[in-house]
């Protein structure tokens, strides 16, 4: 909400808008009121240079039809000439002149110009030019009357004055007019409110627009005035520059006032020509599915059963309820009598046709957050007096219309507040005779004895229902700030969850091994699964912002290897990433399949390397695998992965990406990968690691080497080394592995180095081939055969 | 006879003086006072003596020149393994600013390096953390937070929608949570009061990308439920963490805003040392129907909640202009920051 300051002065004195202490005032209570002030701004500031000039010729030019010359006099006898593009003026107008060596608000230097040889000695302004609004059609006229010479200013009264933008939250339905900012801010300042109080409206004889409400739980209260002796012309200066501050383009003196009693009382209304009315009267119902009408903006649209039009008497729609005006029914120049409609609309119903339609306006805005339902007759009075202001033969005529149906808020609606409730919630140590003192300035009434008081609430705060909307108004003209500082006495100690512990330990453990932390969009584009060697099944964003982003993603892996090739893009191969975040596969249930997912990916890198961080996080996390290469998981390489299984669920799986998957991902270095599901992982915490003795006893390292048939992993060869070694082995160390010219066809070599050591005495040559024999054995027994 | 001595004598200091490395040393040492050396040979030879003076004499003359020897033999080991140190030493001089290998270790996200300090700094003030789905139900995200069906500030959360659909046949009631404040009503659902949880997490809008923007996002939200809790109670936790967070210079202010969850409801700005404000975030009591969604009593417990967003912290600490840098998993970007 745009507030000029000098027009909020009208309903109190607030500050002088030219006294920046005053200002400054304003704008914090203002913002502690909760209309946080967004900007201050001076406006009403003239141009120096400019001044009034009287047109005495006009002359046009033979070889320049764009232009016509005008001899204007600045108040010092002396006749000016210069060029001008606009036709508008009449010999004897006051015009605004830019003399030579002004500076316009756009930067630009009046400076002495010609055309077709001849000089311009200045410059007529249009309104656009004088900052004054967007109106650049034609030069601006000025008041006759004034004195030639003079700051342009003057002439239309300007004054320094400042303009606050105030944000108003959807529980302040009463900030969109200014009589509302006023009232809370005069209560917050201490300052006297000064409401407009217009008087009795009617002069005239009886004339009937009726009123049909049909579809009463949209439009709860529809009145209608008809007002004659309307003459249509120009509004007063101080008006139309009122609305134009106000973002308002000025139009006809019918149309400025509705606008102004719109922002001055926060009223909607709507004037009809009651001449070209069809049957001169409303009816008010539901469109019919499909039903088109042409709004004031010239756009013809169609409507649905849930929309609501305003028609006249024969049926005809003439406007969107609460929203906008039909292009047919505008006011024109010869207009004298109108039907003045002030109605009241669901906000439900509002707020959900301009969801469908996005058709908005001043009005749907206010309507949709509520309007007072009983502050028709202010507003219809207001308007009445601010047109007799243009139009001195008005006549109100009796038989106004007003219409109500049952969905009409009540007028008196009051609650139980108790002064206890009240200081509970805000800790505050209010008594009872402070709740009027906060409360009757802005329009809640407090009456009765007790810890109970009944408040009756405002009918323009429809947002106020129950007991805490009031502490909230107490609350906020209390002050924020004089509420206290304390803190609650908690039982509760802080802490980190298992889950939580072990999510960081898992991430330092992948930090400290030198992979940084990615965070992808979890948005997919819908063949991104696909691309990723990965099931397509997965959700979808209904209401999508681009179609790129429409995939909730069931993997972390398509986002990361996106990173790694958008780091190979900009010459950064090698990279290591690691992205720990929630993945959404489809379910049946409440909600989808959602789970926190760990990914690795070391590009440049073969698929022992995932597994040796594989096996770093797992020593740290406390959990263990197996490998299983016979279960390749999906996008995965066919050779270089493996499933792993501990118990009967895959927790992951571990390996190289596939090649084809690199390709569609225009990834050009392997990739090493590991993919862990930490739902079963994180929440899981091992028992503490038990102490085990030292052995004070030299240890012997036996070094034994195998040939091993391609086919049997190294695993179960350790696992038999281990199982062979017996109770005198403490680790079995896997140091060289060869596959070549050297080893038989189908086989390679696998060197172990097992160390060996008594916890109660020297080791023997005998200790030493007795756990060669064993292991020998062992490895016999699978297939593995030692070399000697 | 002496003279024989003083002749062995010279000559071993001489070879000691000639001996050039530590083995040369221990080769003379075995040598020079071994069983065979010429002044143990020249021991030998005291029987030959007459004299018991003569034989006294020479005795002594041996075993002086014996120390003599031995000394010199120690001294000039010293001397040697000095100066054997001293050339290794030298020999093995490295240049330390030759540095060729690379940083090894990896760079946390941004936004996780805030997350956890503020994570951290709420565990200090006595909260636990609390985590919830990012997938929700239209209830928990705004039906139990007061926004029933058709409440207009539903509208201004921007929800994306998802086509996940209910057991009970329903669709288009699951959605990208819009905010934090769904684990409001899980924690008040799963537990008992006192609750004094924060929970930060992933939240989604309907938002194009811009340098303040993004779709995807991270809020962290706090929540207390217990006996008596006051808006008083509200101000002292901001004005808390205000301190803990930021420093002792900076304090904090309430000031009257609307949310459909809380009543009264609060926005709550942080000043700096230097005067000037930094709008941080939302807060204020939890609405009574928030809490009946939770299936507590308002007339037996009262709460507040409040909520930030964690992203601009990250981007404010480092000075990131634009936030989408932030998400471009750039690995030079990550590199900047420790």
């Amino acid at each position: 909400m745009k507030i000029l300051l000098s027009w909020l002065n009208d309903y109190g004195d607030f500050g002088d808008p030219t006294d920046p202490v005053a200002v400054q005032r304003v704008a914090d209570a203002l913002t502690s009121l909760g209309l946080e002030v967004d900007s201050v701004t001076t406006v009403g500031e003239t141009v120096p240079g400019i001044v009034t000039a009287r047109v005495l010729r006009l002359v046009q030019h033979p070889d320049a039809a764009k232009v016509q010359r005008v001899y204007v006099e600045a108040g010092d006898g002396v006749e000016r000439h210069v060029w001008c593009g606009a036709f508008n003026m009449a010999v004897g107008d006051v015009v605004p002149l830019a003399t030579l060596g002004t500076t316009m608000p756009n930067g630009m230097t009046i400076e002495r110009r010609g055309i077709l040889g001849i000089d311009s000695e200045g410059m007529l302004c249009s309104s656009s030019e004088l900052g004054l609004g967007d109106d650049h059609s034609g030069i601006r006229i000025l008041p006759s009357d004034v004195a030639l010479g003079r700051p342009y200013g003057e002439a239309l009264g300007l004054t320094l004055d400042v303009l606050i933008d105030a944000d108003v939250t959807r529980n302040r339905p009463d900030c969109w007019g200014y009589v509302g900012i006023a009232r809370d801010l005069a209560a917050k300042l201490g300052v006297e409110f000064r409401p407009p109080a217009p008087g009795s409206t009617v002069t005239g004889d009886e004339r009937v627009a009726p009123v049909e409400i049909i579809d009463g739980d949209r439009c709860a209260r529809f009145t209608s005035t008809v007002i004659s002796g309307i003459e249509v012309k120009q509004s007063a200066e101080w008006m139309a520059r009122r609305l134009t501050v106000a973002g308002m383009r000025p139009i006809s003196n019918v149309v400025d006032v509705s606008n102004y009693v719109m922002l001055e009382l926060n009223q909607p209304n709507h004037a009809y020509d009651l001449d070209t009315l069809g049957g001169g009267g409303f009816r008010v119902r539901l469109a019919a599915d499909g039903e088109a009408l042409t709004t004031l903006d010239g756009e013809e649209r169609t409507f649905t059963a849930d929309d609501l039009f305003i028609c006249d008497a024969n049926d005809v729609a003439i406007g969107v309820g609460g929203i906008m005006g039909g292009l047919d029914t505008e006011i024109n120049d010869s207009t004298t009598t109108v039907a003045l409609e002030m109605a009241w609309f669901s906000l439900v119903g509002i707020g959900q046709t301009v969801a469908r339609t996005n058709l908005r306006s001043e009005a749907s805005a206010r309507f949709e957050r509520g309007v007072d339902p009983y502050g028709m007759p202010t507003a219809i009075a207001r308007f009445v007096e601010l047109l007799s202001e243009t139009c001195p033969r008005l006549v109100v005529h009796a038989g106004a219309v007003d219409a109500r149906s049952e969905h009409l808020p009540a007028e008196h609606r009051s609650v139980d507040v108790r002064i206890s409730a009240v200081n509970r919630i805000l800790g505050t140590d209010l008594a009872a005779g402070d709740l009027p003192r906060l409360l009757d300035p802005i329009g809640y009434t407090v009456s009765g004895t007790g810890d109970t008081r009944s408040v009756v609430l405002p009918s323009w705060r429809l947002d106020s229902t129950e007991e805490v909307d009031v502490i909230e108004e107490v609350a906020r003209h209390y002050g924020y700030d004089r509420i206290g500082k304390t803190v609650p006495k908690s039982v509760v100690h802080g802490e980190l969850s298992v889950r939580q512990h072990r999510r960081r330990l898992a991430r330092e453990v992948l930090l400290g091994l030198g992979i940084s932390e990615a965070m992808p969009n979890p948005f997919l584009a819908p063949d991104t699964l696909a691309k990723a060697g990965l099931p397509p099944e997965a959700l979808r964003i209904t209401n999508p912002l681009v179609a790129e982003e429409s995939v909730l993603r069931t993997s972390l892996r398509p986002g990361l290897l996106r990173a790694i090739a958008y780091n190979e893009s900009h010459r950064r191969s090698g990279v290591a990433l690691f992205e720990i975040g929630h993945v959404y596969p489809p379910a049946e249930g409440e909600l989808p399949g959602e789970y926190e997912a760990l990914t690795v990916v070391l590009a440049g890198a073969d698929a022992p390397a995932a597994v040796s961080v594989w096996r770093e996080l797992a020593a740290a996390l406390g959990t263990g695998a197996r490998l299983d290469q016979s279960k390749v998981p999906d996008g995965l390489h066919a050779t270089r992965s493996a499933t792993l299984q501990a118990g009967r669920d895959p927790l992951g799986a571990v390996g190289e990406v596939a090649p084809d998957v690199l390709e569609a991902f225009e990834v050009t270095e392997r990739v090493a990968i590991l993919e862990l599901d930490l739902d079963q992982i994180l929440d899981r915490e091992p028992k503490p690691t038990q102490w085990k003795s030292t052995s004070r006893y030299p240890s012997s390292d036996l070094d034994l080497s195998f040939v091993v048939p391609d086919e049997i992993p190294a695993e179960r060869v350790e696992k038999a080394v281990r199982q062979g070694a017996g109770n005198l082995l403490v680790d079995v160390d896997l140091f060289d592995i060869y596959r070549g010219e050297r080893a038989v066809e189908g086989t390679r070599s696998l060197a172990y180095r097992v160390r060996l050591q008594s916890s109660d005495r020297n080791l023997t040559d005998a200790d030493i081939a007795d756990v060669r024999r064993g292991v020998e054995a062992a490895a016999t027994k699978l297939g593995a055969q030692l070399r000697t | 006879m002496l003279t024989d001595i003083t002749a062995a004598r010279e000559a071993a200091l001489a070879d000691i003086e000639g001996a050039a490395t530590l083995d040369e040393i221990a080769t003379l040492s075995t040598r020079l006072l071994g069983k065979k050396g010429d002044l143990a040979q020249l021991k030998t030879r005291l029987g030959q003596l007459e004299s018991i003076d003569d034989k006294k004499a020479a005795g002594q003359a041996i075993n002086d020149a014996m120390s003599i020897v031995s000394s010199a033999l120690d001294e000039r080991r010293t001397a040697l393994s000095v100066e054997a140190l001293s050339v290794r030493v030298e020999a093995e001089r490295l240049d330390l600013t030759e540095y060729v290998g690379k940083p090894t270790r990896g760079h946390a996200h941004l936004v996780t390096q805030a997350w956890e300090r503020l994570e951290d700094v709420f565990i200090g003030l006595g909260f636990q953390v609390a985590e919830g789905p990012e997938v929700e139900t239209d209830w928990h995200n705004f039906e139990a937070l007061n926004m029933g069906e058709g409440h207009p500030a539903r509208g201004e959360f921007d929800t994306l929608f998802v086509d996940h659909v209910t057991p009970d046949g329903k669709s288009g009631t699951t959605l990208l949570r819009t905010h934090t404040s769904p684990v409001q009503i899980r924690t008040m659902l799963e537990s008992e009061p006192p609750i004094y949880i924060v929970a930060p997490g992933r939240v989604f809008r309907r938002d194009t990308p811009d340098a303040t923007h993004m779709p995807v996002f991270h809020q962290i939200e706090g929540l207390v439920i217990d006996r008596d809790i006051s808006m008083a109670d509200l101000a002292g936790t901001i004005e808390a963490f205000t301190k803990a967070f930021f420093g002792a210079g900076f304090t904090s202010r309430l000031r009257p805003s609307y949310f459909p969850f809380t009543e009264p409801s609060a926005e709550f700005d942080i000043q700096r040392p230097d005067g000037s404000w930094i709008e941080l975030g939302g807060c204020g009591m939890v609405h009574p129907n928030v809490l009946r969604a939770g299936g507590l009593d308002p007339e037996d417990w009262s709460g507040f909640a409040f909520g930030f967003g964690i992203d601009r912290m990250a981007k404010e600490r480092h000075g990131v202009e634009d936030i989408r840098d932030m998400y471009t998993n750039d690995i030079r970007f990550m590199e900047q920051f420790s």
